[in-house]
């Protein structure tokens, strides 16, 4: 389902399979950690005697991760804009316990009575619930995107100020006590695809759910072929197109056979459903539209940007408010499916999503860093969790691994790149090949100190 | 040149080679004990790389010939042994750091300690002392707790000296050591370094202006195009600045520039008046003066300068404001006074800006060709409403741009990092065509991209410029500037110092507008 939002522009075997995950450079390592996904997911099978891959386990997943995937895919948009925002779970706990001081009044002054009127108020004030976070997360992202934006402070200080002004004021206004939630609210966040007869040992709805996705993977890849013709591009060659169509059908299926065959009652998670149409919304901002270009643009090299007449400023503030925005949803998904807020809701979430971002092959330096890679690199941690779990690992023992894997994989990313990859292009060119070198280097001799004289960027202090 | 005096450094044969360049071709320099010693050439001669070479920072092994220093062959492997004998370089970007003292800044990486093996804590009361002194020595009276960033460049400058004379120097270089400094500051400099001088201090000086070699120096080398031209004595040969500016642009020009008549040239359509930009740090020091100057439909319109001398500068403030503060002065396009006060703005209005640093303001070295080429003006290939990019448009663009600029790349999803400088360059030009420009602003646009690929680059400009667009270019090569422009403006410290039809005027009229404030009236 993921290769609805990828341009297949040039396609070419591996290369191309490549591409399903998301475009800009990054494909080959994206799918590096998604081979590491499926090892660790088929480790921990073994280990476990086949509990991982159960699929009760597999729902629990999902459920119990779909906020932190949220937050994550946020915060891969303020990372690869060259920040970070520390701020996502004291943003969310404050939107926990406005919406939900506010939901109660609303509650109390609208008293119905019979089943179906239950059911529509139930809905009603699920609708309401999140409108309420969204208008928050708003709010709250404003006021951060206007320090780093408009005043130029940089997000690391804005949003460590940010953790404490709303965690602080999320005990402020909840009194720092903790609060139920009406039962009504449990849908978003714990609900499951309803099944409706006639009732099979599986779940209609996540059959039927599973179908459409499979008619899209093929329906969308028969689009882009119909496109790149029409449109005289460099076309795949038909076999790659079919294996890629026939490995996406059979993952939907499993996984269709995996969420549909659980407890009676279970059956795809509605968080995942809510998940599922972030990443697809998002993926089509992040490589498809001007937005998503100016972000990496600004991450890459905001000087360039900036003189190719990007709006630096509305870009950075944008990407801040949207994280704030989704902090304020991952919350409500939180609240719904623990029933509960209270004054330490949404700690150390910024540090599960960021190291999501990471593991997920962004760069720390901005310019790098996928929403689907961000998802993997999520799931990743997830599944490590879990499993770690279902062996009786104990939470200290499970810390200390998730922080090496943390370290190993953004290691292994910073060798890579040492090795000859982006950060040292150029000092590998071979003389006589395609990219002839005909390019003085870096330290050019041309480059007289005098012309620093020249640069905007004085660092000449005043005297 | 026969001499009785010893020599402190003779460098011989030094060969430097770049991956596809050769920076320094069998270069020779004899630098007599006790003298200063300048070493003149136009951007990208050598200079710097000779002295890099000569300070380690280029170690021993990855260049050819001899270092001969106090009569000794040297291997340097970095600053530091450089330093230990005596050769001290101090880089026109001082290596100061503004937050530190006087004392801290002197005494970094040297610091005198206590205890009896010199192993113990920092002596500050010993630095304080050495730090008056040597302060003394370069003429500063100031505090040696003041912070770095309290005191001007000229001050710094000094301190660098001071630096310098703390660590025992004997060869002196410095590389374009008033480039930044007003007149009374350069004034002192040079005195100090004749006082230098007078205790047995050998100087090696970079520098641009003429004025000042000719009355500080005692001889004089020549370096154009990597190779030494010739070791002038400044009292003994009668050296004037005329003749130092034949030795430094007196190569042939070669048949490599498109020809053109000036057919193309229509009528006035871009005007600038009264353009006055402040420095962005630097409160008191204008980068742009008052300046004026029109462009043509269809003209190549060149701008000659030396380095700092505010080209980049009055460009940059130019193309939306994005360098400097804009104290004063009006931009007329069609006749008509527009506003510009951002890059959207000037993108709006066709105006386009190729920087002179395609690395760090040109390019996000992190795309690929296609994502850059269209980077500059995402609206064209994007739906209004959802502002969705088309990617097989941008593919079709990029590729057309790949074929009829010659972009050397099997296709135009490779990273534009992974291409050479003259391809990168190609690149930026696409990207600045795609905004339909009718105003071109090329800054150095040759610079650091080898002979053949610059020679395309001419030919794009002149096809720009005959399908009616307005072309400014800024280079320091005189004879691009000669064969490409239709017309060039000298600029120096800030200020339109001439005016000249490209067939009247040589490189000797040029270098003198651009090395000399005699303003002369502005056609």
């Amino acid at each position: 389902m993921t290769d609805t939002t990828a341009p297949a522009k040039k396609s070419g075997g591996i290369r191309d399979l490549g591409k399903m995950f998301g475009g800009g450079g990054a494909g080959l390592r994206q799918f590096g950690i998604l081979g590491a996904l499926v090892l660790i997911i088929l480790i921990f099978e073994v280990l476990t005697g086949g509990k991982t891959l159960d699929p009760g386990n597999v729902i629990n997943i999902v459920r119990a991760n779909a906020y932190v995937l949220i937050l994550a895919i946020g915060m891969v948009m303020v990372i690869v804009a060259g920040h970070i925002d520390l701020s996502v779970g004291s943003v969310a706990a404050f939107s926990n316990i406005v919406t939900v001081t506010m939901l109660k009044s609303i509650d109390s002054a609208w008293q119905v009575s019979g089943e179906s009127a239950e059911v529509t108020k139930g809905v009603l004030m699920s609708l309401i619930a999140i409108g309420i976070a969204l208008v928050i997360g708003a709010l709250v992202g404003a006021w951060q995107g206007f320090w780093v934006a408009y005043v130029g402070v940089p997000a690391f200080i804005v949003t460590l100020a940010g953790m404490l002004i709303f965690r602080g004021a999320n005990q402020f206004v909840g009194r720092s006590t903790p609060q139920t939630v009406p039962d009504y609210l449990g849908y978003i966040g714990g609900g499951y695809i309803p099944d409706f007869p006639p009732y099979f040992p599986f779940s209609n709805g996540t059959v039927l759910l599973g179908i459409l996705a499979a008619v899209l993977v093929v329906w969308s890849e028969l689009r882009t072929r119909r496109r790149q013709r029409e449109m005289g591009a460099v076309m795949a060659p038909r076999w790659v197109s079919i294996l890629k169509v026939v490995l996406l059908v059979l993952v939907v299926a499993f996984a269709t056979y995996l969420f549909a065959t659980g407890r009676p009652g279970t059956s795809f998670p509605i968080p995942g459903i809510i998940l599922v149409l972030l990443v697809l919304l998002y993926s089509f901002i992040t490589n498809n539209t001007v937005t998503g270009r100016h972000i990496y643009s600004v991450g890459g090299n905001w000087h360039a940007a900036e003189l190719s007449g990007v709006n630096i400023r509305r870009t950075n503030f944008l990407v801040m408010m949207n994280m704030s925005v989704l902090a304020a949803l991952a919350g409500v998904v939180y609240v719904s499916r623990s029933l509960g807020t209270g004054p330490s809701d949404g700690t150390g979430w910024e540090l599960d999503a960021i190291a999501a971002v990471f593991i997920g092959g962004a760069a720390v330096s901005g310019g790098i860093g996928t929403v689907i890679g961000s998802i993997i690199g999520g799931l990743v941690i997830a599944v490590l969790n879990n499993g770690l779990q279902l062996m009786s690992v104990s939470s200290d023992k499970v810390q200390i691994i998730k922080g090496l894997v943390l370290l190993v994989a953004v290691a292994l990313d910073v060798l890579s790149k040492r090795n000859g990859g982006l950060s040292l292009i150029g000092r590998f060119r071979r003389p006589g090949g395609d990219l002839a070198v005909t390019d003085r280097p870096d330290v050019s001799p041309a480059s007289d100190s005098a012309e620093a004289s020249s640069r905007p960027q004085s660092t000449v202090p005043n005297p | 040149m026969v001499s009785a005096v010893p020599a402190i450094l003779e460098m011989r044969g030094i060969t430097k080679r770049f991956p596809g360049v050769i920076a320094l071709d069998t270069v020779d320099l004899r630098v007599n004990a006790g003298e200063i010693h300048a070493i003149c050439g136009e951007n990208g001669a050598g200079k710097s790389t000779l002295m890099k070479v000569l300070s380690g920072v280029y170690p021993f092994g990855s260049y050819e010939g001899d270092i001969v220093y106090n009569g000794e062959v040297v291997q340097f492997d970095g600053i530091k042994q450089s330093e230990a004998a005596g050769i001290v370089i101090i880089h026109q970007e001082l290596a100061l750091i503004p937050e530190l003292s006087i004392t801290e800044n002197i005494f970094l990486g040297n610091e005198p300690r206590k205890g009896r093996n010199g192993k113990g804590s920092i002596d500050w009361k010993a630095a304080h002392l050495r730090a008056v002194e040597l302060l003394a020595r370069v003429g500063l009276s100031d505090d040696p707790d003041t912070k770095i960033k309290s005191i001007g460049v000229g001050k710094q400058q000094l301190v660098e000296i001071a630096k310098a004379l703390n660590k025992n120097v004997k060869l002196l270089i410095l590389d374009e050591p008033t480039a930044a400094l007003n007149e009374g500051d350069s004034q002192h400099l040079l005195d100090l370094l004749r006082g230098l001088k007078g205790r047995g201090i050998t100087s090696i000086m970079i520098s641009h202006k003429l004025n000042e070699i000719e009355a500080i120096s005692d001889s004089i080398t020549i370096i154009r195009d990597g190779h030494t031209i010739e070791t002038l004595d400044v009292a003994a040969d009668g050296v004037d600045e005329d003749r130092i500016i034949r030795g430094m642009v007196g190569r042939n020009l070669e048949n490599r520039f498109p020809g053109h008549d000036g057919s193309s040239i229509g009528e006035v359509f871009f005007e600038i008046r009264d353009w006055t930009v402040r420095h962005p740090l630097v409160a008191d020091r204008l980068v742009a003066k008052q300046s004026n100057f029109t462009v043509r439909r269809g003209e190549v319109v060149g701008f000659a300068g030396l380095m700092g001398a505010g080209r980049t500068e009055l460009a940059m403030s130019i193309f939306g404001q994005s360098y400097g503060t804009k104290v004063g002065g009006r931009v007329y396009m069609d006749g008509e006074e527009i506003q510009i006060r951002n890059v959207q703005d000037a993108i709006k209005h066709g105006i386009a800006y190729v920087s002179e640093d395609r690395k760090a303001l040109g390019l996000n070295l992190l795309d690929d060709i296609k994502t850059s080429v269209v980077s500059a003006k995402l609206s064209k290939i994007s739906s209004k409403r959802l502002g969705s990019i088309n990617p097989y448009k941008e593919h079709a663009i990029a590729d057309e741009y790949r074929q009829s600029l010659r972009i050397k790349t099997p296709t135009v999803d490779e990273g534009v990092g992974k291409l050479s400088g003259g391809n990168q360059q190609k690149v930026v030009l696409a990207k600045w065509m795609f905004t339909d420009p009718r105003l071109l602003i090329l800054d150095e646009p040759t610079r650091g991209i080898d002979v053949g690929a610059k020679t395309e680059i001419y030919q794009i400009i002149r096809k720009l410029a005959e399908n009616g667009a307005g072309v400014i270019l800024i280079s320091s090569e005189l004879p691009e500037l000669l064969g490409v422009a239709d017309r060039i403006y000298t600029i120096f410290e800030g200020q339109i110092t001439d005016e000249l039809p490209a067939d009247h005027a040589n490189p000797e009229t040029l270098m003198k507008s651009m090395t000399s404030n005699r303003k002369k009236d502005v056609a």
